[in-house]
């Protein structure tokens, strides 16, 4: 479809000039009315091809949720001692579904405080020119690929981590979270929610910048008149500003905290819910179908996929409340 | 300086202010008690910075407050704040980037590591290369090329879709119930988890071509679901902001809408739509897991992404780490998968210069 | 409160651009002093040396002094923040805080100052400032509305009725009507006549019948070419500067020659 728009693009280049150009040698009148015929078509043809590419999108994701239901079915309705070493689809995946959240979860309460204290720094605190060179740094390291997160938290962060572990356990150890004896490897959750702060910072505070600079200077400065100081200017002005895209931004990280696979299937040593943090065991959604799919078939393979429709109705919902809580703060808003 | 204040008339104006030592002396101070708290409980470097930083925040804030007041105290506490988010993040940012370069060169240094893929290498001749010492065999030629085909293929399918739904949102549907639905969708398939992209992948080719069909253009499909929506919204965008006046300019010579799009409006657009589309590129080249779930896992050079498994860097680097080649000596696996980091993160980094240059050099000049 | 202004030999420079030279003025207290001249001639930038709000714009620094009752601003261990409570300002657009209600957004700068206020009050501080705005009757009964959804005039006088509420001693108005229609224009123009009473009032103005309406005495700046800096020509009464100035360039000015 694409491809013959360009043919005809290109075709009909030619022609097309000649009859925006009104003093042509060769009779004129014909060619005219032949390009505007063609001309006619093309806009019939772009437009339609336009108009397919947007309905395109709609079919993909129509697609991609009916292909999850269908193959995920079987999982479903199968006899449910077949499931999960006879576990049952429910039981199975209710683990996964909190190990996912609490990992997320974790992960955003290290990552917000710190990306909006970073956006703010490069924002509002770092001079101009160290503040421009910051903004490329982060907007690159967002860029880095959740692999390499996995396998620095592996080699690196997760033995860095064991001497902090057997500290918090000793010290803290009364309170269930932190119950010992902590993992020797500092393949835990903990670790893993980590790696993933560090993974969705980048990326919270890359939007959360923009924001900040976006702050109208007449506000900023109508708060500094009155004799604010610059930590006054900011909660006064900066912050109510952008309040809505903070909250946008952090969705944003918490879709890809939710949904990040490799981070947490290299990092985490997997196994049961378990209330420690310290200890190996938990495991979220995504880290789950990864390490299983190679080795699935038939009835397992339709569980994983089952669990992914989980995933990603999970993604959806937190999506939805982002766009609702964000409607909410309307009237407030900096937008009227 | 301070002989001078103080020998001023008190006004209205003049508050109390810390001297300029201040920080510095709050500094030294954080510094030495620090280090003697950190000595306690057994010197690291890590412990010593942490306890200094804490020191320093209580020492200038409170001695703010005693001299200053609430209100700048709780200033210099938010300043301290912010300041210390930032070195919170920059330590372990660098940490990974450290991390990466100093595995990385050994693996990128060696000879054929570029060049060779890991056919034929197994567990033995790691084994030898730790015992003798010799260089490590094996490479990730098959892995850059995986991933470029890939890649390629995704860029190929989403780029015009991606652009085409961006030009009906802006010229065409304006406002339009259908406008508004694939706005709405394209929101929801940015939230889509790269998982979910691989396993819809996975199972569309499952049901056309039966279980087990993994190939490279199966992970292209999985990482265009993943594309589209990235250059559907910076195209959007970009499109958005060609100033109408030029769109009228062009109806006004008698141009028909499509050409009017083709030759003025996309032109104009054209470096902020090669940015963003190099930007999608980026992201998606280090996806894993839609690869991991449809390509599955070769070791030979594959330059047909229509049949058999085909390699990418960053499942290369998954499984190298995850099932190292030789489990009793790891250590090759590990050179070779901080190595292939080092060349995805350098593609990365390079497609993320591209874009900002092209951003930048192609810009319409009057545009600005 | 009302306090008067001395400045001394004051430079204005924008890194090494030397924007305004030499400006020596004193300003008397309870009086409204216009500010006026052709376009980038220094104006609003001095005007802001007043509070010490050019300080937000990267790169200026002053040379000079600038006395309030006799205490210099740029004196050593002056605190900027100390100043700009004294010394209010009202900007060109008018901008109230979109995120509070009207009662919040005149209630911004004494919660900075003052810390806790009683309910009583804050209702007390929030009626006499908008009574002193004449904003009062127009939106008493939508107090906990936000300020963004008024007029531009109303905002404007929302605005003032923040910065009296802080009890300053100076208001600064930096082209306070520019961006109103006339009838609001003239509500403002009503209150700065009435703000005199209580304060010092300075105010830059691009309209010169405005300057001559509101204004006690007048000062003209004027600026000899691109990349010179802008210079205080003439300060006078205002019906001096209006009906026989003694420089040339004020005449020209005023008699619309250029400019």
């Amino acid at each position: 479809m694409t491809r013959t728009v360009h043919e005809t693009a290109r075709a009909t280049k030619g022609r097309d000039l000649t009859a925006t150009e009104t003093k042509t040698p060769e009779s004129p009148g014909r060619l005219r009315a032949l390009s505007s015929r063609q001309g006619a078509a093309g806009d019939k043809v772009f437009s339609g091809a336009a108009l397919a590419a947007g309905a395109i999108i709609l079919v993909v994701l129509v697609a991609v949720a009916v292909f999850l239901v269908v193959q995920a079915m079987p999982a479903l309705l199968a006899p449910q001692s077949q499931i999960a070493n006879g576990e049952g689809f429910w039981p199975y995946i209710f683990p996964l579904v909190v190990g996912t959240i609490i990992a997320a979860a974790i992960a955003l309460l290290i990552a917000t405080p710190i990306s909006i204290g970073v956006a703010l720094f490069i924002s509002h605190y770092a001079p101009r020119r160290l503040s421009q060179i910051l903004g490329y740094i982060i907007d690159l390291l967002a860029a880095i690929p959740s692999v390499i997160f996995g396998a620095w938290g592996i080699s690196f962060l997760a033995p860095a981590l064991v001497p902090g572990y057997t500290w918090l356990s000793s010290a803290l150890g009364w309170i269930p979270i932190f119950a010992g004896p902590p993992s020797a490897t500092g393949k835990t959750l903990l670790t893993a929610s980590i790696v993933l702060a560090v993974m969705v910072i980048p990326i919270i505070t890359s939007v959360c910048r923009e924001i900040f600079l976006q702050t109208p200077k007449l506000h900023e400065e109508a708060a500094l008149a009155l004799g604010a100081t610059r930590w006054e200017m900011i909660r006064m002005a900066v912050l109510p500003f952008a309040r809505p895209g903070i909250i946008s931004a952090v969705m944003l990280g918490l879709g890809r905290a939710l949904g990040e696979t490799m981070a947490v299937a290299l990092v985490l040593s997997s196994g049961p819910l378990i209330a420690s943090l310290l200890q190996s065991g938990n495991q979220t959604i995504a880290a789950e179908i990864a390490l299983n799919f190679p080795e699935a078939s038939g009835l397992s393979l339709n569980t994983l996929i089952a669990a992914g429709l989980v995933l990603f109705i999970v993604t959806l919902a937190v999506n939805l409340l982002a766009r609702w809580v964000i409607s909410r703060h309307k009237e407030f808003s900096g937008a009227n | 300086m301070t002989a001078i204040a103080t020998s001023r008339r008190r006004t209205a104006l003049t508050r109390n202010r810390l001297p300029r030592y201040a920080p510095w002396a709050s500094l030294a101070v954080g510094l030495v008690v620090g280090a003697a708290l950190s000595t306690l409980v057994g010197f690291n470097f890590f412990g010593w910075g942490v306890f200094s930083a804490i020191i320093y925040t209580i020492v200038y804030v409170s001695w703010s407050g005693a001299v200053e007041g609430g209100r700048k105290a709780r200033d210099k506490f938010a300043t301290c704040l912010v300041v210390g988010a930032f070195i919170v993040v920059v330590l372990p940012l660098f940490s990974v980037i450290w991390t990466v370069l100093e595995g990385g060169i050994k693996g990128l240094l060696t000879p054929g590591f570029l060049g060779t893929s890991m056919n034929g290498v197994s567990g033995i001749q790691d084994n030898e290369s730790v015992n003798t010492g010799s260089r490590v065999l094996g490479g990730i030629y098959h892995a850059i090329v995986g991933t470029l085909l890939i890649t390629l293929w995704a860029t190929i399918i989403s780029v015009p879709v991606g652009l085409l739904t961006s030009v009906y949102l802006v010229e065409y549907g304006q406002g339009s119930r259908l406008a508004k639905a694939i706005t709405l969708f394209v929101d929801v398939m940015t939230g889509i988890p790269s998982i979910v992209a691989g396993l819809f992948a996975a199972a569309l080719f499952a049901t056309i071509f039966g279980p087990g069909t993994e190939t490279g253009f199966v992970a292209a499909v999985a990482l265009t679901v993943l594309m589209i929506p990235v250059v559907v919204r910076s195209s959007e965008e970009m499109l958005r902001i060609v100033p109408n006046e030029l769109r009228e300019a062009a109806y006004a010579l008698g141009v028909r809408k499509w050409r009017t799009i083709l030759k003025v409006v996309i032109p104009t657009a054209i470096s902020g739509i090669a940015s963003g589309v190099t930007l999608a590129i980026a992201r998606v080249i280090g996806e894993t897991a839609p690869i991991l779930l449809t390509a599955g896992f070769a070791t030979k050079i594959n330059y047909n992404v229509f049949s058999d498994w085909m390699a990418s860097l960053p499942t290369y680097i998954y499984f190298q780490i995850l099932n190292p080649t030789s489990p009793s000596n790891p250590d090759p696996s590990i050179q070779r998968a901080w190595g292939a980091a080092l060349v995805l993160i350098i593609f990365v980094m390079i497609l993320n210069l591209v874009a900002r240059l092209v951003a930048r050099i192609f810009a319409p000049k009057t545009g600005r | 409160m009302s306090k008067r202004i001395d400045v001394k030999d004051l430079n204005v420079y924008y890194g090494n651009f030397l924007a305004v030279e030499g400006v020596s003025i004193n300003i008397a207290a309870r009086s409204v002093t216009a500010f006026i001249g052709p376009s980038g001639c220094g104006k609003s930038t001095f005007l802001r040396t007043l509070n010490r709000m050019h300080e937000v714009l990267p790169g200026a620094r002053v040379e000079g002094q600038v006395l309030l009752d006799g205490d210099d601003l740029y004196g050593s261990g002056v605190d900027p923040v100390a100043v700009r409570s004294h010394v209010g300002m009202v900007f060109q657009r008018p901008n109230p805080f979109p995120t509070m209600s009207i009662r919040d957004n005149v209630l911004a700068g004494v919660k900075l100052n003052g810390g806790r206020l009683s309910k009583s009050d804050a209702q007390e501080v929030v009626e006499s400032s908008l009574k002193g705005a004449n904003l009062w009757n127009e939106v008493k009964d939508r107090l906990d509305k936000p300020g963004s959804g008024l007029s531009g005039g109303q905002q404007q006088r929302l605005c003032i009725a923040r910065a009296i509420a802080v009890k300053p001693d100076v208001i600064l108005m930096d082209e306070p009507c520019s961006a109103l229609d006339p009838i609001s224009t003239l509500a403002v123009e009503d209150l700065i006549n009435e703000l005199k009473e209580r304060y010092t009032v300075v105010i830059v103005t691009h309209n010169m019948q405005q300057a001559a309406r509101v204004s006690d005495k007048t000062a003209f700046f004027n600026i000899a070419g691109t990349g010179k800096p802008g210079k205080l020509i003439e300060y006078a009464d205002t019906t001096t500067i209006f009906n026989n100035p003694k420089e040339k360039a004020t005449e020209d000015y005023v008699s619309g020659r250029f400019g």
